[in-house]
């Protein structure tokens, strides 16, 4: 989590000239749009189809203004969750051997249904990154209330994204306090000890914080709601994207039928 | 009428020696005290106490003319006396420095919109328009210092407490915010170890030494 709000890489967008057409949209249409395109590209299983549909996630990239190669390696790392999964899922499948490994068989259909997944979660996870991945967090929160998102859940991601980098730089003045008098982690049960009373550290500093803030919140008439500011609104160029997409998405499924009854 | 007294209060956290014993103050409408003491003496305890954060083994305050005891009473001297903490994280706890500050009036039954003009005339009277829409995590000590200013007066006190309000000042700021609370008409009720500080804010007040509270 920290990674995504350090913060030379926090937000994706800012990219000065090159912010265009997609941070401009409306974040409720961001969200509710990623969704429905998430839920079509699962259920789509051509692999011309789903092909169409990772050309379809760069073009949102190419349109988003994010940087190519920096959103590519992300998308990179997903797909380091689901490598093993893809090598070893053609020799479970059963089905027309392609070749055999120490006497396993690969089998062409496992090839298939491997390809399928990779290319399933690609194209979505990069309209994730392109769309919703390109928002401030804070925006996020801001657009999750506003299509109904229940208020607890919202404030607790906003006080996330308040407090995590207060608690990470907690942890860094602990740890360097640690270093500048000489601990060298090991393995062994001093280093253990160490580290456990630096956990504990932070979970006690982490309490008084909080009620210190609960404090502070009380000091200026809190009495159990936050209200958020933000007003979000539907422009034109959010129905035209809207629009473009829905396009797009029914001319996927338009294929994936067409395909399946050839 | 004094805007606030504390007569006679004892305290002591649970199960540790007394903090407070029989300490009292006055603090006249427009006077600014300063509190001193060693660290540990109990100064925090004492500005809780005010706000209604501790409640006092015995002993009573009364603030704007009424005994204060219960919860319910303290509403509205919190919506009276705007209080900055000693450490600007635990007060700026809005992702942006606009809905912090927005806070407050928001709590006071005001509209959105009322709200957000609020928070542009109070940011343009201490000239912090340019923080307006930042991420209250990533402004600078100093900046923090001045927002959670703002985001006291804006909900328009009638007394200030300040506690260490120059921790992690640069020069810059600390001039700045000099400049700033002379500005205030606000009473203030300041804890500071700065003496320069104290000198060009509140240079009479309170020794808190041996737990109880001696006019200097």
């Amino acid at each position: 989590m920290t990674y995504v709000l350090t913060s030379d890489e926090k937000p994706l967008t800012g990219f000065g000239a090159l912010r265009a057409a997609v941070s401009s949209l409306d974040p409720r249409m961001r969200i509710v749009m990623t969704v429905i395109y998430a839920i079509t590209v699962v259920a789509l299983d051509d692999l011309r189809v789903l092909s169409g549909a990772l050309i379809l996630s760069m073009w949102l990239l190419a349109i988003s203004g994010l940087p190519f190669q920096k959103t590519l390696k992300r998308m990179a790392m997903m797909d380091g969750f689901i490598i093993f999964t893809l090598i070893l899922l053609p020799f479970t499948m059963p089905g027309t051997p392609m070749f055999s490994v120490f006497g396993f068989d690969a089998t062409w259909e496992g090839l298939w249904r491997a390809t399928e997944i990779a290319l399933t979660a690609n194209a979505v996870i990069l309209a994730v990154m392109t769309l919703v991945g390109s928002m401030e967090p804070v925006t996020m929160g801001h657009a999750l209330f506003a299509l109904k998102t229940p208020e607890r859940l919202v404030h607790l991601m906003m006080f996330t994204i308040r407090y995590i980098d207060v608690l990470r730089e907690e942890y860094m003045r602990l740890r360097t306090s640690m270093k500048l008098r000489g601990f060298r982690p090991g393995t062994n049960w001093h280093t253990y000890r160490s580290y456990g009373y630096l956990v504990g550290m932070m979970l006690v500093r982490a309490i008084e914080r909080s009620e210190r803030i609960l404090a502070a919140m009380k000091c200026r008439g809190f009495s159990g709601r936050i209200v958020l500011l933000e007003e979000f609104r539907l422009t034109r160029s959010d129905v035209v994207f809207v629009s473009a997409m829905l396009l797009a998405l029914s001319a996927l499924i338009w294929a994936e039928v067409a395909y399946a009854l050839a | 009428m004094p805007l606030l007294e504390l007569s006679d209060i004892h305290f002591a956290y649970p199960g540790l020696d007394p903090v407070l014993e029989s300490a009292s103050m006055q603090m006249q409408p427009g006077e600014r005290l300063s509190i001193v003491g060693p660290n540990g003496a109990g100064k925090s305890t004492l500005l809780k106490i005010i706000m209604g954060l501790l409640v006092p083994d015995t002993g009573t305050v009364h603030a704007f003319g009424k005994p204060r005891a219960e919860e319910a009473d303290f509403h509205e001297v919190r919506r009276r006396i705007g209080f900055v903490f000693q450490d600007a994280d635990d007060q700026l706890f809005c992702p942006t420095v606009a809905e912090d500050v927005a806070f407050g009036p928001l709590n006071l039954g005001k509209s959105k919109d009322e709200a957000l003009a609020i928070v542009d005339q109070v940011l343009s009277r201490l000239s912090l328009m340019h923080l307006r829409d930042r991420i209250t995590h990533k402004l600078s000590g100093g900046e923090k210092r001045l927002v959670t200013l703002a985001t006291v007066l804006a909900m328009e006190p009638e007394v200030l407490i300040l506690d260490e309000p120059t921790n992690a000042l640069d020069p810059d700021n600390y001039s700045r915010l000099i400049e700033i609370l002379n500005g205030l008409d606000q009473a203030i009720l300041l804890v500071s170890h700065a003496p320069d500080f104290r000198a060009e804010i509140a240079p009479e007040g309170y020794r808190l030494e041996h737990r109880k509270l001696v006019r200097i």
